[in-house]
């Protein structure tokens, strides 16, 4: 139990990787992707995850997203190790624990924006057909997607398709939030907008792993990981986290508003 | 996923590759067509071979020379004499059940009025040959009684005599003309009934009395079968007790109902409607490996939308039901697009005269062959989605 730098108090650990490593078989030779990572991350905490290009961030957050299980090591989420889950069980937690918004977005080709989003929502039978529009509209809403609705994906462009990604990701309303590289093909200023909504979503007590590539975007988190090489290099805590909001009321105006 | 997101998802998949979807299905479409068009053909014969043979008179019941040896020789019926005029006379005296009696001798041949000639056969009858055919005279009269104790020379005649003959005669009563150089008056003109199932002109017939034609044409004196319009245990012990037949012996004489000559014409009927309906069906089991074949391709093709649904939460269930749904609907669609060809063909073939009727079961089972055809031929593409890697499939280039 990690103490919660925001009130003190003990925090729950949803997330424990105990020596995780991940092989990639290539034709002959084997790559190593990860190479014995451990670390908890706690109920509420925003992690920035950075590192190099090919360093494993991606592989680590398929991990965690119960995309993919380890080739040697443990992942407890929850306390449960996802490997003795099956398959169905793991569905089941991406369903409704887990959001995640890939690096390069995945979007159902020639698909509306809205249709993009309900999609999580459309394997879960507790959604009624308008409750789901409902939720994808607003969660378009919430990534600045208002106008762009009925845009279909292959009508957009890539910043817009990465917020329809993070729309969906958050459209099931989950406790976990994954994003790699949510904000890589953002302006400056549409980057903080996101980073405003996920200090919201931290605020209300999410727990959230963002890869970042962008060193700048870790003060605005409260963790920051950094992977080389298939291992943990670095893991600090950071004690002062930024508002994204102040920062965003701090940015020029657009020439163009 | 509930069956109506899964619904409109195979409708968008089938529709966003229309040309293609339309390709897997023509195997469907022409194999139920086919099958349809076959059914439709098989149960008309049936109808109008039943018809037809319902047309030959009601209950009729033939009685004809010779014993109906099943195995072993048997004699050219013809050729036997066991038919004869005390027979006859004995089932009229006798008949209780029997509503009709007539016997019956025939010759085919040349019939000549003036210059023109046809070739038809001419049948010796008697009056109640006219009740239990059912057909009556349209112009004129039949012959009579008398006629017949005189063996008249006088007939009546079917149309096609008539059009052959005096085309551009007006009254063809008291007109003579001659069958084997014989003179016959006509004296009637007889219904039309025009062709039967077997393409016989029905009309190209001459009836005389059977005296006449026994005398003055054949110079026999037995019958090639005498008709009745009866019940068959009673003329088998009228014509046994008149032929003196021992009780263990064999009779000299079949007697065959209409009924079982319905039964057998039926059931040869049945036999090659089957053997057409099988080899369609084939063409249907074909047809569901060409769907297997495009859902295979769609599934590979699709393999980063599987992997993406996954990704946010389906489970192999809902994947396979998808492609099992996507592949049910194509060749359910193909089967009703195949129901209406078939449907049209159907309508086709009556156009050019062929006896059809499509019946009921034959557009259900349709129905539930595409059904099983989808299933059975979508489980394995449904399967091979299924049992896909999330992150593997999501990467799938
Ligand atoms: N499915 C795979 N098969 C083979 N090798 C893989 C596979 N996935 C990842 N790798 C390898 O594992 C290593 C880590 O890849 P990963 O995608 O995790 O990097 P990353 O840190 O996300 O990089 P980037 O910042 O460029 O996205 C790379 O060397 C890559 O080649
Ligand atoms: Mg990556």
């Amino acid at each position: 139990m990690l103490k919660d730098v925001k009130t003190g108090t003990d925090r729950k650990v949803v997330i424990r990787l105990d020596n995780v490593r991940r092989d990639f078989k290539v034709g002959e030779e084997t790559v190593h992707a990860l190479r014995g990572v451990s670390f908890e991350i706690c109920e509420g905490e925003f992690v920035t995850i950075m590192g190099t290009s090919g360093s494993g961030k991606s592989t680590l957050l398929n991990q965690l997203g119960c995309l993919d299980t380890p080739t040697s090591g443990e992942y407890y989420l929850d306390g449960i190790p996802v490997k003795k889950m099956k398959k169905n069980e793991r569905a089941l937690l991406r369903n409704r624990k887990i959001g995640f918004v890939f690096q390069n977005y995945n979007l159902l080709p020639k698909t509306t924006a809205v249709e993009n989003v309900e999609l999580p929502l459309m394997y879960n039978s507790r959604y009624s057909a308008r409750e789901r529009k409902e939720a994808a509209i607003e969660a378009l809403k919430a990534v600045g997607l208002g106008d762009r609705l009925y845009h279909k994906s292959n009508q957009m462009s890539g910043g817009q398709m990465q917020r329809v990604a993070i729309a969906r990701a958050l459209v099931n309303n989950p406790t976990i939030i994954l994003a790699d590289e949510a904000t890589g093909n953002l302006d400056t200023r549409t980057s903080f907008e996101m980073l405003v909504l996920f200090q919201k979503l931290y605020n209300e007590g999410r727990t959230i792993i963002f890869v970042t590539h962008n060193p700048e975007i870790a003060q605005y988190s409260s963790r920051n990981i950094t992977l080389r090489d298939g291992k943990i290099r670095q893991d600090i805590v950071n004690p002062n986290i930024q508002s994204a909001a102040e920062a965003l009321a701090a940015l020029p105006a657009n020439q163009d508003d | 996923m509930n069956y109506l997101n899964l619904l409109k998802v195979a409708v968008k998949a089938i529709a966003s590759n229309k040309f293609r979807s339309f390709l897997s299905m023509l195997g469907i479409i022409i194999g139920v067509a086919a099958v349809i068009i076959m059914m439709a053909i098989g149960q008309g014969s049936k109808e109008s071979v039943r018809q037809n043979i319902s047309q030959m008179g009601t209950n009729l019941i033939m009685v004809r020379p010779g014993a109906d040896m099943r195995g072993g020789v048997r004699q050219d019926p013809s050729a036997m004499q066991t038919l004869k005029q005390e027979d006859y006379e004995s089932i009229v005296q006798n008949k209780k059940y029997v509503t009709y009696v007539s016997p019956e001798v025939s010759a085919g041949g040349q019939v000549i009025y003036g210059a023109n000639n046809t070739t038809t056969t001419i049948y010796g009858e008697s009056l109640e040959y006219f009740d239990i055919k059912q057909w009556s005279v349209e112009q004129g009269d039949s012959f009579s009684e008398e006629d017949i104790r005189k063996a008249a020379k006088v007939c009546v005649v079917g149309k096609t005599i008539i059009d052959e003959l005096m085309p551009n005669v007006n009254e063809p009563i008291g007109k003579t003309i001659r069958f084997k150089s014989i003179p016959f008056r006509i004296v009637g003109v007889l219904k039309s009934k025009g062709y039967n199932s077997w393409g016989m002109d029905q009309d190209n017939v001459i009836i005389a009395p059977y005296t006449t034609v026994m005398k003055r044409i054949l110079a026999q004196t037995f019958f090639s079968s005498i008709n009745c319009s009866a019940i068959t245990e009673e003329l088998t012990d009228i014509l046994r007790q008149t032929h003196k037949i021992k009780d263990g012996e064999e009779d000299d004489f079949t007697i065959r109902s209409q009924q079982e000559i319905m039964d057998t014409m039926s059931s040869t009927m049945d036999s090659i409607t089957i053997i057409l309906v099988v080899a369609a069906a084939f063409s249907l089991i074909v047809a569901g490996i060409g769907i297997m074949n495009i859902m295979l391709v769609s599934v590979t093709e699709r393999t980063k939308e599987i992997g993406l649904r996954m990704s946010v939460g389906a489970r192999g269930i809902d994947i396979s039901a998808q492609f099992l749904i996507e592949s049910i609907m194509i060749s359910v669609t193909g089967g009703v697009l195949g129901i209406i060809v078939g449907w049209l063909g159907t309508v086709l073939c009556a156009n050019f005269g062929l006896p059809v009727s499509i019946p009921m079961w034959s557009i259900l089972l349709s129905f539930a062959v595409c059904t099983i055809i989808g299933i059975l031929f979508g489980f394995f593409p449904a399967k091979k989605a299924a049992t896909m890697d999330p992150i593997e499939a999501i990467r799938y280039e």
